[in-house]
């Protein structure tokens, strides 16, 4: 009789379900997988010793291309861990924006996830509404910073700028013609706030949407329950954090249980799951876009009421106004230097997280008092989620690696870094 | 003797009282907990901390290696450089300034290395960083924490690769994130920022081919300590931002 062997399946790097650049080495046994060895690496690009050889403020921009998903609660992370070593609070007006802008990154990332995920189990057309849904929160980025993606919003000390008095239209151009314009350009008449409020209400129509294409949908069931099914205390021995560990049971959040920002100040519930498998952790998320929907209305609304400084007055953190260099000596030369030299961060050590969409994401820093930070360390909730793939799939066949994979919301951007 | 918070105060007795010998310090900064542990009791203290009755680290949230080769040194003249004439730049090979044949010589550090972790109990909410420096400084290892948080595998391999720390008894320690066949460990201080080799496909060799790194060293602005009470702390010149 012929020695029957297991198979050993290379799959990605350059596969479309493998999110990204994931290389993963599948022992299969006909169709059931028996152990699978993920190999990263191929994204690392040293942000954190790249970070060790520039001035605090210039690697913000480094942390947006961690996760680019999900790129502003990323900032928020490496700022807060500034300011935690400064000893700085940025004014209220900022933190309130900043809750904001978590939460509609929040919605961004579980709208991608959602659509990505369908279009890996063969759910198309959620894909196209879910990113009908992102151009209008990408316009909110790019109103207040200039970027749709690659923001460098959030400085220590507060925000770059305050919120647009006025949300850009939409133009007429050969690809958009004049009824479309009128269309997209219905929300956009009066302020950013006053587009995010009209967005909001009409979001959870959309969520609702969602849910009806694939929440009863017999094949998006066959394919996610009962499938990658992780016990609360594996979940917790494995590192999980945010939707898998909520998924799993756990109710953990850090914007409930370690509040920063305005989480303390706004009401929402953190939804969590039963069985701990890919169905739960799909309907953990889709949970979640609303909770961020309804934050975010809370926030507009104390938005709308107060007015104030977005910035810190701290000339040695943040730079003076244009308008104050013009005759202040002691503005230009603050500004000189904080754009030549940067600033020195007090000597110590601090770990600052936040819940980001993915799970915990947390920076780690230390400063030996220089300009430049001496070490950084970025925990990225993605990491520990991959690590667990071979206890996930194992016992699984072929196409639940796929489920598996897309549960996680694997971003390569964070992982390798 | 560091003061402790109040909202620390019954952690720190918890954890003086529970480990006690094994506690070689506990210090708190910027209002976070750190222990620092003995490379001989480590997994005897985690152990601990894992499963004594009042602590409950149920999570090993992430683990990371430092090298503090180089710590505190600056590359810019702050304090003498008026009286010396108006050179301020310090002549020191500084992080980023140094390719890999010019690498400097690594000095032997007591205690250059360390193993960061940080631990969360999702079940008493309270989260606590250890730091455990590995004994030697040329060949730094470790026990493993494999066995008492899985969590623990990537980020002890992620060390390994990155900073060199031998993990003694994990199960499957391989290099992470570098390429396959790397050599060194690339976040030491001593390894160059541009890297030792470039990887490009060659057209005529029909295959992919390594070479030593072209790119000059560069780094833009030098590293500067200032001890200037203006930096310090709660004397940070705090102006009123004017309105709007």
């Amino acid at each position: 009789m012929a020695e029957i062997r297991n198979y050993t399946l290379n799959f990605g790097p350059q596969h479309p379900a493998a999110h990204g650049v994931l290389r993963l080495i599948l022992e299969m046994d006909g169709e059931v997988v028996q152990r699978a060895d993920p190999h990263i690496g191929l994204l690392h690009r040293a942000t954190e010793k790249l970070a060790e050889s520039k001035p605090f403020n210039q690697s913000i921009g480094y942390m947006d291309r961690l996760d680019y998903v999900s790129m502003m609660c990323s900032e928020h992370a490496y700022v807060r861990a500034i300011e935690q070593l400064l000893e700085i609070e940025p004014p209220e007006r900022a933190q309130w924006i900043r809750t904001l802008f978590d939460e509609i990154t929040r919605i961004l990332n579980h709208l991608m996830w959602v659509g990505a995920n369908g279009l890996d189990l063969g759910a198309m057309t959620l894909f196209l509404y879910a990113f009908r849904e992102r151009e209008n929160l990408l316009d909110c980025y790019e109103a207040v910073s200039g970027a749709r993606m690659h923001a460098t919003y959030y400085r220590p000390g507060g925000v770059y700028r305050d919120l647009p008095a006025e949300m850009p239209k939409v133009a007429e151009s050969r690809f958009r013609k004049a009824s479309d314009v009128k269309r997209l350009n219905q929300w956009r008449e009066g302020s950013m706030l006053d587009f995010l409020d009209a967005f909001m209400i009409d979001f959870f129509d959309r969520v609702d949407d969602y849910e009806t294409l694939l929440t009863d949908n017999r094949i998006w069931k066959q394919r996610n329950v009962g499938i990658g099914v992780v016990s609360p205390e594996r979940a917790r021995q494995l590192g999980f954090t945010g939707p898998m560990l909520r998924g799993s049971g756990v109710a953990w959040d850090l914007r409930k249980k370690q509040p920063y920002a305005k989480y303390r100040e706004v009401d929402f519930d953190i939804p969590v799951g039963v069985n701990g498998d890919c169905y739960d952790r799909y309907l953990v998320r889709i949970e979640e876009m609303r909770q961020s929907a309804r934050i975010c209305q809370q926030c507009i609304g104390w938005l709308r009421d107060h007015e104030g400084a977005v910035m810190s007055g701290n000339y040695k953190v943040a730079p003076p106004s244009r308008v104050e260099m013009k005759d202040d000596m002691e503005a230009l030369i603050h500004h000189f230097k904080l754009f030549t030299e940067g600033y020195c961060v007090p000597e110590g050590e601090t770990y600052a997280a936040v819940e980001a969409p993915k799970g915990e994401f947390g920076c780690y820093m230390i400063s030996d008092g220089a300009n430049k930070p001496f070490r950084v360390h970025l925990r990225a909730p993605g990491f520990a989620h991959l690590a667990s793939m071979d206890e996930m799939a194992r016992g699984h066949m072929l196409s639940d690696v796929v489920a598996i994979i897309g549960s996680q919301d694997i971003v390569f951007g964070e992982i390798d870094r | 003797m560091t003061s402790f918070s109040e909202r620390n105060q019954p952690l720190v007795r918890r954890l003086e009282s529970l480990l006690g010998e094994r506690l070689v310090r506990l210090d708190q900064i910027r209002g976070q907990l750190v222990a620092q542990i003995t490379p001989r009791n480590w997994l005897e203290a985690c152990q601990t901390l894992r499963d004594a009755e009042e602590l409950e680290f149920d999570t090993l949230i992430d683990l990371c290696g430092v090298d503090y080769l180089g710590y505190s040194d600056a590359e810019w003249e702050t304090a003498q450089a008026t009286s010396s004439g108006f050179s301020r730049g310090v002549d020191e090979l500084g992080p980023g300034r140094f390719d890999w044949a010019h690498r400097p010589e690594a000095e032997q550090i007591p205690n250059r290395f360390s193993v960061v972790v940080h631990l969360l109990s999702t079940r008493r909410n309270h989260r606590l960083r250890l730091h455990c420096h590995p004994d030697e400084s040329d060949f730094p290892t470790l026990p493993s924490l494999v066995d008492l948080w899985s969590s623990a595998n990537w980020y002890e391999r992620e060390a390994f690769d990155l900073f060199g720390i031998v993990f003694e008894g994990h199960p499957d320690l391989r290099r992470i994130m570098t390429d396959y066949g790397f050599i060194g460990h690339p976040f030491r201080k001593d390894f160059p920022l541009i890297g030792n080799v470039t990887v490009r496909y060659d057209e005529e060799r029909r295959r992919v081919v390594y070479e030593p790194t072209e790119i000059e060293p560069r780094v833009l602005v030098p590293r500067v300590i200032r001890h200037d009470s203006r930096y310090v702390g709660d004397q940070l010149d705090r102006r009123e931002a004017p309105n709007g």
